[in-house]
């Protein structure tokens, strides 16, 4: 269709010329598009070169080797938020993943979309994709009082709230991958005698990995970034231990940015103003990641 | 039955008669029905997940009727403790103020990405608008609390704001609601068929009264759900608003005034010391069902216009 629409766009500007869109109402209106495409990478730009600036005084080796302080907030650090955040991932991935490529590959390959129960799943995971993601803290505390743990602020429920967020995302980005590759490929195996799942498992899948992989580290940081579902589990922001299992107490870099911005201290400003620095870079670098192996490893048929 | 059938390995032909049909869909196939029912399983987590949510909600909020009048909570005086008519109305003024910026701004980009871009344009532009949907709300909250408030509002345009208000908040919150607005309203320029526009160019018109007069009408309910996507966003949106628009009822709709909004009061509840099953404690999820009803709702109405538009072409 893509393609379809950019040759009849070349045709169209050789038919009309050039002189009707040079009117200045054309042309305002031009600007105004312009406009709005570029006011958001401004405001970008302004927040990352105003935060750089005021976390300036901070990057330093203590502000990612040592913990929080109070005691002396010009030498405050987030080893904890850092590594917390590390740990939710890990957990986050492990839930959600193996989650959503199964339902994604259920959607796709073996449901009959005409099937009333079927449709209710789509229509569900569509109002799931834009649930908000504080409701999703919500039920995670009511998971943690049904497998009966207490404490709050554990990596466990961390990981719970936030794999459920993500769970649509990685869902309907591994449908889009799946759905990509082609049907001969499918009919091909078939045709060969092998069975649906084999088909799904061993020429499908293989070829979806590269797509599932964006998806899937598209949907962490997401994760990464998150803070609202996390406060309504108490996770504290200052925890002064590295992370030691599912069960352990742990913050996170975005609890801690927002623990700090409440603060009235001037270098607690700059320190959560360098924080959000290290997170920034943190989420590129897994936006850097999925890019890379988009460009590199996805097959165009 | 063999147990080479079940795995598929060697499909038996010498069974069939001369022209008997061969129905391999027919054939049991145990591992098989387990692995499909495990993947049904997996995603039927997903209507589980949207049940969970429902009764994780209600039951506490049951407690909390218990305990607090119906007439307490849905009370419009700020100075009830458990009114949530104050911060629906502080939700609506940060949601209405980000929806002014984000309007215009995503459908101004969404119009040039579809019909302005060229192919290899597109492909560099697209990704860069959705960056702004990759930076973490807390870190909006605190660009709104440190440099909107304080350099924009009270330096630049002389307002007499607060260190906490809703308009910070709103502005703040329309930035990071545009590529959602800005993705979707293009997948439905993008859906209108090249007929109409050549019908159009064909009449004479040029590029800008096409994408105004014929493509934007064309594509009217996908832009609809898109813009009641970015509001459901920017209704649950909670990092901004918890941080710029203020931690006080606040029943007012002057934007240039602190109020406290759904999201806001929850996330501030939850980092108070509230004893687990206390009323205050229960308080979070009455407020948090309120805003999981009205966003369920407003969901709703997009995907209902989704299929709207998917049918019509």
């Amino acid at each position: 269709m893509s393609i379809a629409a950019t040759t009849a766009r070349e045709t169209v500007q050789l038919a009309t010329g050039r002189s009707r869109e040079r009117s200045p109402g054309s042309l305002v209106f031009l600007g105004l598009l312009w406009f709005s495409l570029f006011f958001g990478v401004m405001v970008l730009v302004v927040l990352i070169a105003d935060t750089a600036i005021a976390g300036a005084g901070r990057f330093d080796a203590d502000l990612v080797t040592r913990y929080d302080s109070t005691l002396t907030p010009e030498r405050t650090g987030f080893r904890a938020g850092i590594l917390g955040s590390l740990w939710l991932m890990l957990f986050t991935a492990l839930m959600a993943v193996p989650l959503g490529i199964a339902a994604a590959v259920y959607l796709e390959e073996f449901a009959d979309s005409r099937r009333w129960y079927n449709r209710i799943i789509e229509v569900n995971l569509q109002n799931l994709a834009a649930v908000p993601s504080i409701v999703y803290g919500l039920l995670a505390v009511a998971v943690m009082a049904l497998i009966g743990i207490e404490r709050k602020g554990i990596v466990l429920g961390g990981a719970i709230a936030l794999a459920l967020l993500i769970l649509p995302v990685i869902i309907i980005t591994t449908r889009e991958a799946v759905r990509a590759v082609p049907e001969e490929i499918r009919q091909g195996s078939l045709a060969l005698g092998a069975t649906t799942w084999q088909t799904t498992w061993r020429q499908v899948l293989p070829s979806a990995v590269p797509g599932i992989a964006t998806g899937t580290i598209l949907g962490l940081s997401r994760a990464i970034g998150e803070a609202a579902p996390l406060l309504m589990l108490g996770l504290a922001s200052s925890v002064r231990f590295d992370p030691e299992g599912m069960m352990s107490p742990i913050t996170a870099l975005p609890i801690q940015i927002y623990g700090l911005s409440s603060s009235s201290q001037d270098a607690f400003q700059e320190a959560a103003s360098a924080a959000i620095i290290v997170l920034l870079v943190m989420i590129l670098g897994l936006n850097g990641l999925a890019i890379f192996i988009r460009n590199k490893f996805q097959r165009s048929w | 039955m063999s147990s080479t059938s079940s795995t598929g390995a060697g499909p038996s032909f010498g069974t069939g008669l001369p022209g008997a049909p061969i129905d391999l869909g027919r054939k049991a196939r145990p591992a098989e029905t387990a692995i499909k029912a495990v993947l049904f399983a997996s995603a039927m987590l997903s209507v589980a997940i949207t049940i969970g949510i429902l009764v994780a909600l209600i039951e506490p909020v049951v407690h909390f009727f218990a305990e607090v009048p119906f007439r307490e909570f849905f009370s419009f005086d700020e100075g009830t403790r458990f009114a949530v008519f104050p911060l629906i109305t502080a939700t609506m003024v940060t949601t209405v103020i980000a929806l002014l910026v984000a309007v215009p701004l995503g459908l101004g980009a969404a119009m040039y990405l579809s019909e302005y871009a060229s192919r290899r344009a597109r492909k560099i532009l697209k990704p860069t608008v959705e960056l702004l949907a990759g930076v973490p709300s807390v870190v909006y909250g605190f660009f709104a609390v440190m440099f909107v408030t304080p350099t924009l509002l009270q330096d630049i345009l002389g307002l007499g704001v607060g260190f906490t208000n809703a308009l910070a908040a709103g502005l703040v919150l329309g930035v990071m609601i545009i590529p959602t607005i800005a993705s979707l309203a293009e997948d439905a320029f993008s859906a209108v068929p090249q007929a109409l526009r050549q019908g159009s160019y064909a009449m004479g018109a040029n590029r800008m009264q096409t994408t105004l007069r014929v493509v934007l009408p064309a594509a009217l309910s996908g832009v609809a759900a898109a813009i009641v996507l970015g509001l459901s966003r920017a209704v649950g949106e909670t990092m901004i608003v918890a941080l710029a628009a203020g931690s006080q009822k606040n029943f007012s709709l002057n934007p240039l005034e602190g109020m406290q909004t759904m999201t806001g009061f929850m996330a501030t509840t939850a980092g108070g010391e509230n004893p687990v099953g206390s009323t205050s404690y229960n308080t979070l999820f009455a407020v948090g069902l309120t805003l999981f009803v009205i966003t369920f709702v407003i969901n709703m109405i997009s995907i209902a216009l989704v299929r709207r538009y998917r049918q019509a072409y």
